[in-house]
This record gives structure tokens, sequence and C-alpha cells, in this order.
């Protein structure tokens, strides 16, 4: 599953595809014309709405991808560098910027775009990009306050609205597609023939506007992968159905007697109760985790991953999870946490069934209820902690 | 006139694809305005070593642990704006040494405010953590409220100021 950094593209590698992928970025900025300072001004007073036009359909464009993707399960979305807010000094940072482009003519990337084609305006901006950040690092300890105030960390749009992902980008399609026709309007007006958008065809530009808006509906069908994914196996329509191989408690016992390399246990309980008692080889886990990569250790078809949950429909529902992000040779324990523990923690005497086993398994019970506690301790004086390896990715400007 | 360029649509969802590629390669967006910090940090690393030391923006940077602040993903990426830009110039006739300027400014005159320009352009950029590209373009991308809240600000600034502004970009109406 994408993104490749970290786990594919190693550090000296993605240096070398952040060169060709800023090849490409200069190469599209450069052919939309965003080299030209009076172009980007125009977007301010009329005449010239490309700036418009290119920035929203690149957002509208990158935003569709990245829903489409992660609603297939491609990207992922969790993964993924989400810049965090700090509300005032983005506002404050924001506004400096608006300043800086209508004096200016720039921002910072179409102007080191326009220096490169021979702008000498540009390149005298690019200079004053330099000398701001230098005046920025030397007066920082001055407003290091406000600076780092009212840190809102890497939140979401639609959660901030608190509509749903949906709902937003739908929004957001609609928007750009609203403001393409208005703006057209008026940079007609305003530049009448000398108007960029003169040439423009009619049919193929409505044609084109109807296609992103019926693409932009669809997007309010795709909630990303997780959410999708967490609520097919919440349905209790799945939980009575989905079929599910099991382990009895007594071919668990004697696996974790065997100290078997090729079982581990999942463990869905909470983490106070699992770190009350944890069964011997086994790992930590919440929903939300499985979809991290940091459960590796189970990626191997060898080893038979046993999901042990308070109840069966819960470990069902993540031996669906599981399924479906691609584990294999899974199986859930039959009674769930409660009847593993009662035989062979709280060591409750065996009640005989009138099977021909009976009394094997007594034995064999009898046995196991004076290991198992013994491995439990052992354990838990080894105090191993599962190290959840963090993976971070870290962006922006 | 200058020679034509692409149709806006078309070049925005080129660039919407490279920016997507981007995030599904690297888990990150494209950004501008880091690669001048970088820049700056190593300059003034190297000038004044003590002085970058007890500075918070570059403190991180100059310790000795820490790799070159040239050696970073952004300069590279901008490394390669400049050529990407470089070539299409070449390919579309566009490579010329020139100032533009509106219709009722001199060079000097544009130069100046270009400079001023740009040191709001890389001062506000460091104080929102981002520009246009690295918090707004990429931000909205990934639906980072950031992104969003950064984009209204810079060209909500922008339309507020254009009046005042309008001697730099516009002519003079008839009997003003």
């Amino acid at each position: 599953m994408a993104p490749f950094v970290p786990d594919f593209i190693s550090e000296p590698l993605n240096l070398v595809v952040a060169l060709i992928l800023g090849i490409a970025f200069g190469f599209v900025l450069e052919q939309a014309g965003f080299s030209s300072s009076r172009r980007l001004a125009g977007v301010f007073y009329g005449y010239d709405f490309t700036v418009l036009r290119v920035f929203f359909t690149a957002a509208v464009t990158a935003m569709s991808g990245v829903i489409v993707l992660g609603w297939m399960g491609v990207l992922d979305t969790e993964a993924i560098f989400v810049n965090p807010l700090w509300l005032r000094p983005a506002i404050v940072g924001g506004a400096i910027m608006g300043l800086g482009f209508i004096l200016g003519g720039y921002c910072p990337g179409t102007s080191v775009c326009a220096a490169a084609i021979g702008k000498i305006d540009g390149m005298f901006f690019v200079g004053g990009g330099l000398l701001g950040v230098l005046l920025f690092g030397e007066s920082l300890p001055r407003y290091l306050a406000f600076f780092e105030s009212t840190a809102r960390g890497p939140v979401k749009v639609f959660d901030t609205l608190g509509i749903s992902q949906g709902a937003f980008a739908f929004f957001v399609v609609a928007m750009a597609v609203v403001a393409f026709y208005v703006t057209t309007k008026i940079e007609r007006k305003v530049a009448r023939e000398q108007a960029p958008s003169h040439t423009f065809s009619r049919i193929r530009h409505g044609a084109a506007g109807v296609l992103v808006v019926v693409v932009g509906f669809a997007l309010l069908f795709m909630p990303d992968y997780k959410t999708r994914l967490l609520r097919k196996v919440s349905a209790p329509v799945f939980a009575a159905a989905h079929p599910a191989k099991t382990m009895t408690i007594d071919e668990l016992a004697f696996r974790i007697v065997d100290q078997d390399p090729h079982t581990r246990i999942v463990d869905l309980r909470s983490a106070a109760d699992y770190s009350a008692l944890a069964l011997p080889g086994s790992i930590h886990a919440t929903k939300q985790d499985l979809f991290s990569r940091s459960l590796d250790e189970l990626a191997s078809r060898r080893i038979r991953k046993v999901v042990v949950g308070d109840n069966e429909a819960e470990e069902r529902q993540t031996y669906g999870i599981l399924e479906e992000l691609g584990y294999e040779n899974l199986a859930i324990l039959s009674g769930g946490f409660a009847a593993f523990s009662q035989a062979f923690v709280q060591s409750a005497a065996f009640v005989p069934t009138g099977g021909r086993y009976d009394e094997d398994v007594r034995r064999f019970r009898e046995d196991a209820q004076r290991k198992i506690p013994a491995l439990i301790e052992a354990q838990k004086s080894a105090a191993q902690k599962p190290v959840k390896q963090e993976r971070t990715i870290k962006g922006g400007c | 006139m200058q020679s034509r360029t692409m149709n806006p649509y078309l070049a925005g969802f080129l660039l919407g694809l490279v920016l997507l590629a981007t995030i599904v390669i690297t888990g990150r967006g494209l950004g501008a305005s880091g690669a001048l910090k970088n820049v700056v940090i190593a300059s003034v690393g190297a000038v004044t070593p003590e002085h970058a030391a007890h500075s918070p923006l570059y403190a991180a940077y100059v310790d000795p642990k820490h790799d070159s602040p040239l050696k970073a993903w952004l300069v590279f990426e901008v490394a390669g704006v400049v050529l990407g830009a470089f070539l299409s110039g070449l390919l579309s006739d566009r490579l010329k040494l020139v100032t533009e300027a509106g219709p009722a400014v001199g060079r000097r005159r544009r130069w100046i405010f270009a400079v001023i320009g740009g040191a709001l352009s890389g001062f506000g950029a460091q104080f929102a953590r981002g520009c246009t590209s690295g918090a707004a373009l990429s931000g909205m991308a990934v639906l980072s409220t950031a992104g969003f809240v950064t984009m209204m600000a810079i060209f909500g600034t922008g339309y507020a100021a254009a009046w005042f502004a309008r001697s730099l970009w516009i002519a003079k109406k008839a009997g003003k």
C-alpha cells in the first residue's frame, strides 16, 4: 500500500524522486504561465483568472485522487502527511503572503519558475524571499509564544466543520466549477478580447464542467477505506454470517504450553485488561492498530494468527478486517478470552462432556493449569512490551 | 505578447496529477518556501555558526549530528522546479532576460516592489509554516484544515489589498 516512503524508497533515492517530481512541478507551472507576474496578479483585478483555474483544478484533482485511492485501499491515508494547524499563525502568515503576492506579483514557488526563465523581477522576488526568511529567523524569539499558539494538530477540514469527507469534497468540487463559470464571465467583461478565456470552447469546457461535477458527486459515496471496512464488519449481518475458522481453547492452550513459534495471539481486549493479564506470546492491538504497519510480525502466512477478544462477535469483526487487509492463516478463539481464562488461569474444574476423550482432556487441562500461569508470570517479569514502530513522514514547506 | 500557454484547466489537471503522484510516492506534498528556509539556514550556519546555534529557527539544523540543511527533500525538489521551468521556457521559447511590470510601472520601481513582496512572502510563509504550494495547495489535497485556512488568508488578503496596489498592475483609467 502506498505511500512508498519510507518502506520501499530509501532516503537517498527519495532525494532523486524529489528532483524528478520537482522537474515535473516546475515544467507544468511554467507551461501554465505561472512565470508571469502580470498574469498572476490578474486574478486580483479580473483581467486574467489563470491562477484560479490552475490552482483549483490542481487542488480538486489531487484531492479527488487521494479520496479515490484511499477508498480503493491503494493509498494509506493515515500514513500521509497532513500539515498541522496553528490557527492564528496560519492566518497571519497567510495574510502576509497575500500582501507579498499583490505587491510582488508572485508567491515563492512561482517566483522560482519566473527566475528560472530569466524574469529579473522574479529573481528580485526570490532574493527578497531569502531576506524575508532571514528576517523571520532573526526576529522569531520575539514572537515565539504567538508562533506556537493555537496549535490544533493535523486536523482534517471536514472534521473541523463536522461533516463527512464526501460531503466536503463534493462542496469543494461544486464551488470550483461555479467559480470557474463566474470568473470567466467577469474576465470576459473586464478584458474583452484580451481575456485568456476568450478562446475557450463553450461546449468542451461546459462538458468538462459537467464531468467534474459528476466525479465530485461520486466522491460523496467514497468514504476512506478504513471507515468503509470498519463499517462493513460492524454490521450485525457480518458478525452472524461471516465464516471464520475457530480454534478451541484446548488447542490454544496446547500451543501455548508447547511454545509453538508458528502461533501468535492477537489480543483485542482493552489495554487495561491486557496489562493485567497477557497471554504468553500475544500482542495487543485495537481495531485501529490493525491498519497500521506495526503488525509486520503477523505478515507471514506460516504463522497462525489467533484473534482473542472479549466475545466471539468482536473476534469475528477483527478476523474480517485482517482477512480484508490480506492476512492469511487466521482463527478466532471459540468462547473468547473468558472461556480460556476460566479453564486455564482460574483453574475451573473440567466438566465432563461424556465424550471418549474426557479423561485425556481432563489430564491435559490439569497439566496446562500449572504451566500456563507460570508462563504468564515468566513473561510478566521479562516485561516485554510490544514496541510500536512509529511511522512518521515529515512534510510541509 | 508571450507565446501561448497551456489551457489552464489542462495545466491544473496535470499539476494535480504531479501533486497526487508526490503524495502517493512520498507521502508528502510539494513545496517551495521550505527550500528558501534551508538555503538561509545553511548560509547563516556557515557565516555565524555561534549565532545560529542560539536561534530557535536554526538551532536544530546546525547541530553537527543533523544532515546539512541543503541535503533536504525540498531543496532537491525546488532544484527540480528550476530545471523543469527552464526546460519549459526553452521548449516554448520564453527564455529571456526581462523585467515584467504593470503598464504604469518603471523597472526600478518594479524591482523594489518585487524585493518587498518577496520579503513579505518569505516571512509570511515561515509564519504560516508553508506557502501557496506547500501549505495551501498540498494541504488542500489532503483535506487539511491548515491548507484551507492558509489558502483563504492568502487570497482574501490579496483581494482586500488589491485596490490599494492597483497602480502597480493596471493602467490608470481615463480622467484620473
